[in-house]
């Protein structure tokens, strides 16, 4: 007995030792080829059915269609609800990811990681309707990883009524959800997004931080004194949410609502509630961020994935993803197709003063840690 | 193994034993081999899909999460069960504590008299009965879990009642009553069973012999009845403890995240927070604790359900 069980745990100890040095080594097989395999496509090329994994309620679904019938391919395409829930997804393997929509920071993560397969321009050709403002951005700084989608602010979305009772329809400030006080009248009508980047950086904005400042001077403090301030704001929120921000203010279930623009305009159109709600951009700054499109490691239709880039960075198509969506377009050669509403809306296109206080939220590198379980203890 | 039943050792008057013996061992041989095989498909399954696993969850508790949050295999370390001791988490283990135990008191308190009332009707009365406690069953939980969102909602059927009966706003949903209440529902029916089963076993006898002896009806049922049902209710209890102590569906939920559990924490870890070793620490540590309550369970003596 005692035989067949040293045997048993013996068998076992090998079965363990190969899974961890599959797992360790499953990452690493064949990062190479998908470069060149990136390397070698053409211009409209398509190698297989393309698994296009985006943010929610983030694209056109005609234009999907559009594409499966102008390649004759097929998109599976899935949706996720934050940059970490997706990078953990491709960080675990095992599904196949062609095309993914990282943020800006997120771009810096999975480039760092050796996550993401180095984009062919040459494959491309629409790449250069791209904006200047747009090429070589921080978080990429070659370019060579990713091609941006769109971009946007994150402020509040609220309604008018209580705008006007706060006082604030000129000076809209954070104090709406962080201030005890001017938010005692809206206790459990306010909602915030489940997104410890977001929801740190916006209590950090009303504390008077540079988020940038804050990420690359290491300063733990005032993360875990923007930590204690969502701690303190959290009795008076009904709950947090990423994805149904935008319907649960024009339903009515809260009266305040930390979220992303276009987030809000889709509701607002949706609901043909443009009359009673607004997104503004606090007077203490916000967040701007870009979304871009960059090919995982989990890739197996790499040049399918670029022909889909070059789709979406075509003026016409670019126009269309804006005009649906409701972020800003990086896509220049888009602005002509863009519709008036739109573009001459200071809230989607912010005019140079108020984008001057808006930050893009660098990579957390060592703080990303405790920007999550500052958000954890908060929501406690 | 076999050299036991060698017969050379053997002088020639033992023989006939030792003959015996030998086919007797022989066949005991047989028998475990037979078992053995039986039991292989079980034994291949539970040491691939929960024992191998199990180990691997182990292996990363103690590996480093590198600076731009990736798992390292190497400079193995026991950082993550010391934070294991970090306030947050004693404060979400004692909460999911907490709402775990006050759901198998309410579903104990809820289910023993419902048990007892099956337990006691005809034999047909009681097979009915035993398909409307089973009924949720036959539709999805998650379906059932998004219907008390609007049950409990803002515009919901309860807050509407009670404005109209001038009683005011009352606020459920999003907070840990909201997931008491989800749990409660999901998991009553865990604690009927096992107590039905172990009611209905019961000898009735001995508690007419307890009330031939002048033993009133609540002395009767303290002494007897309660004492031949423990195993019903310690069953009943485990099966609704162990997994609203781990529950994620229904805080995520009812609860809206504000209310965060250790199962929802424990997916963060993977989800958010990139923090495999972490993440893979606190399964270990909630594993070991039910492992711990199950051993307890069997040492008190009640091993059937």
């Amino acid at each position: 007995m005692k035989a067949s069980k040293t045997r048993y745990l013996r068998g076992l100890a090998a079965l363990v030792a190969l899974s961890l040095v599959a797992t360790a080594c499953g990452g690493d097989s064949g990062d190479g080829d998908l470069n060149a395999q990136a390397a070698a496509c053409e211009p409209g090329q398509v190698d297989g059915d393309l698994s296009f994994y985006n943010w929610a309620e983030y694209i056109d679904p005609d234009l999907i269609t559009a594409f499966e019938a102008e390649y004759g391919i097929d998109v599976e395409y899935t949706e996720y609800e934050s940059n970490e829930s997706m990078l953990a997804q491709v960080e675990a393997g095992g599904a196949v990811y062609d095309l993914v929509v990282p943020s800006d920071y997120m771009v810096d993560t999975m480039r760092q990681e050796d996550l993401l397969v180095e984009i062919n321009r040459a494959a491309v050709p629409n790449a250069v309707n791209v904006g200047a403002p747009f090429e070589n951005p921080p978080y990429d700084p070659e370019g060579k990883f990713s091609l941006p989608y769109q971009w946007g602010t994150t402020g509040i979305g609220v309604s008018y009524a209580a705008l006007e009772s706060l006082g604030m329809e000129d000076a809209p400030s954070w104090g709406m959800i962080f201030d005890p006080e001017m938010s005692s009248a809206f206790a459990g009508r306010i909602s915030m997004l489940d997104d410890a980047p977001e929801a740190i950086s916006a209590a950090l904005k009303y504390l008077g931080y540079s988020i940038v400042d804050v990420i690359e001077s290491n300063n733990e403090a005032a993360v875990m004194e923007a930590g204690a301030l969502l701690k303190a704001t959290n009795e008076r929120l009904a709950k947090y949410d990423s994805v149904n921000f935008g319907d649960d203010l024009v339903n009515g279930e809260v009266d305040i609502a930390h979220g992303w623009s276009g987030g809000f305009f889709l509701s607002f159109d949706e609901a043909d509630a443009w009359e009673d709600y607004a997104y503004v951009i606090p007077v203490e700054g916000g967040v701007r961020w870009v979304d871009n499109m960059s090919i995982p490691k989990t890739a197996v239709a790499v040049c399918s994935a670029h022909t889909m880039m070059d789709f979406l960075l075509d003026a016409e198509r670019g126009a269309q993803l804006t005009n649906w969506t409701f972020y800003a377009s990086p896509n220049e050669a888009a602005t002509p197709f863009i519709t008036e509403d739109i573009i001459g809306d200071p809230a989607i296109y912010p005019p140079p003063e108020v984008e001057a206080n808006l930050e893009l939220i660098p990579n957390q590198g060592e703080l990303a840690l405790v920007f999550q379980d500052q958000f954890t203890q908060a929501k406690g | 193994m076999t050299s036991t039943i060698a017969p050379e050792d053997h002088s020639p008057e033992e023989a006939p034993a030792v003959a015996h013996e030998g086919l007797e061992a022989r066949a005991a041989v047989a028998e475990r081999r037979r078992g053995f095989l039986l039991g292989l498909p079980a034994m291949v399954y539970l040491t691939l899909l929960f024992v191998l696993p199990f180990f691997i969850v182990g292996v990363y508790s103690f590996a480093t999460r590198s600076a731009t949050g990736s798992t390292r295999l190497s400079d193995w370390n026991i950082d993550s069960y010391v934070k294991l001791f970090d306030p947050l988490v004693v404060g979400i283990v004692w909460r999911s504590f907490w709402i775990a135990s006050l759901t198998t008191v309410i579903c104990l308190v809820v289910a023993y008299p419902f048990a007892y009332y099956i337990a006691t009707r005809s034999r047909a009365a009681r097979n009915v009965l035993l398909v409307f406690v089973m009924i949720p069953f036959w539709s999805n939980f998650l379906i059932r879990t998004y219907a008390w969102r609007f049950l409990l909602g803002s515009d919901g059927p309860i807050a509407q009642a009670s404005e109209a009966l001038g009683l005011g706003t009352i606020r459920v949903l999003f907070t840990p009553v909201a997931v008491a209440i989800g749990l409660i529902y999901g998991f009553l029916p865990f604690m009927i069973l096992p107590l039905y089963a172990a009611i209905e076993r019961m000898d009735w006898r001995l508690v007419e012999a307890a009330r031939d002896l002048y033993a009133d009806g609540w002395t009767a049922f303290r002494k007897v009845t309660l004492p031949l049902t423990k195993s019903g209710i310690l069953a009943g209890s485990l099966l609704v403890f162990v997994p609203s102590f781990g529950a994620y569906v229904t805080p995520e939920i009812l609860g809206g995240a504000k209310t965060v559990m250790l199962g929802s924490y424990v997916v963060r870890q993977f989800q958010q927070a990139r923090n495999w070793p972490f993440g893979s620490a606190l399964s270990i540590v909630i594993m070991i604790i039910m492992l711990v309550a199950l051993i307890a369970r069997q040492r008190s003596g009640a091993r059937e359900l």
